[in-house]
């Protein structure tokens, strides 16, 4: 009878040895919500916001002129897309540096 | 001597013209040619002998192999795996490019520190995670634009915002490669010419060179480190791209 009692605790035993490696597998297939560059050197920050900061403004003046020589619309439309390209760089960078930061448990929650 | 930006310079090998366009072999092509052998000679020597206790070579290749999986499994999670072999050859390719460019005396050239590279490369990645993103979700990617909880009234402002900064992630992409090896090539060969021409000087002023030669050995070090992180950089983006464009947040 105990020997009998041993053998199905020691299923139990891998059964939940097994539960808890197969969570583990699980879990390293769901994309982690914070996989950023947290591990990067502060260089490496630095011209990652740069570059984003640029980009938009670079992308928003571009898309100003074009449209401006399509629609013949000279300065206008360019002057518009600055702003909106500037307000980009300045949301990319803060998207940046969000995922720069590891997410702590008692953050603010945002959606 | 030459100036700190001759290196940048694209030289003509073998001059080439097909239907008017000039497509000559030129030293950037040369040196995508040996960035490839190299990486197929390394990935190949390593496999050759498939050891189940690896030796040097082989769990360095094994290496490279499990940092990019692990990479790609914790940004994109299990849908991205398919994408692996892309993301492996861009992260080899940059990584090998940059780091052959590290090689003193040959004249090397780096051709990751063109922008025209840089960018075929960042624009080939986002039109291929647009598409991903379309095939995936259809029409509904559109609404990767739209940006949640928001009141109608400030989506007018917040579309076209969304708008250009999807269209900036390939300038962000390439800008960042190229300015950085631009930047620190640059650096190195002014350094260097500043340890040439001190050390023409007569005399005790020689000894002067002994200050950027020793700023340019810590410079060399940052530069081999700035060449892997880039790489990095360049490829992990790239992963995160491709999960907005396949789980859309």
């Amino acid at each position: 009878m105990t020997d009998n009692k041993n053998k199905s605790d020691q299923r139990k035993a891998t059964l939940d040895d097994l539960n808890t490696r197969l969570n583990a597998a699980r879990e390293a297939n769901r994309p982690k919500q914070q996989g950023g560059l947290n591990e990067a050197t502060t260089y490496g920050i630095a011209t990652r916001l740069v570059a984003e900061l640029i980009a938009g403004l670079l992308i928003g003046v571009l898309v100003g002129w074009y449209l401006d020589q399509f629609f013949g619309t000279k300065p206008w439309l360019m002057i518009l897309f600055i702003i909106i390209g500037s307000a980009a760089g300045i949301m990319n960078v803060m998207r940046a540096a969000k995922q720069l930061v590891p997410k702590q448990p008692h953050d603010e929650d945002d959606e | 001597m030459a100036g700190p930006l001759a290196q940048f310079e694209v030289h003509t090998i073998v001059p080439l013209q097909v239907a008017g366009y000039d497509i000559s072999f030129t030293n950037s092509a040369l040196y995508m040619g040996v960035t490839l052998i190299t990486i197929m000679f390394f990935m190949i020597g390593g496999m050759r002998k498939v050891a189940l206790v690896p030796g040097r070579w082989q769990s360095s290749v094994e290496m490279c192999y499990e940092f990019i999986a692990k990479m790609l499994g914790d940004t994109t999670g299990s849908e991205g795996r398919k994408y692996f072999p892309f993301i492996f050859s861009l992260f080899m390719f940059i990584l090998a490019a940059n780091l052959i460019g590290m090689v003193p005396w040959l004249h090397t050239f780096t051709f990751t520190s063109h922008i025209a590279v840089t960018f075929a490369m960042a624009f080939f990645v986002f039109m291929g995670v647009t598409i991903i993103g379309f095939i995936t979700h259809g029409f509904k990617f559109l609404m990767f634009f739209v940006p949640h909880g928001a009141p109608w009234y400030l989506l007018i402002i917040l579309i076209p915002i969304e708008i250009i900064s999807y269209l900036s992630r390939p300038i962000s992409l390439s800008v960042r490669l190229f300015a950085n090896m631009v930047a620190g090539h640059t650096m190195l060969k002014v350094f260097g010419g500043f340890v040439v021409s001190l050390g023409a000087l007569a005399g005790v002023m020689a000894a002067g060179s002994i200050l950027p030669f020793a700023f340019i050995v810590a410079l060399t070090g940052l530069e081999l480190l700035v060449a892997c992180l880039q790489a990095y950089v360049f490829a992990i983006l790239t992963c995160l791209y491709l999960n907005d464009a396949l789980h859309m947040h």
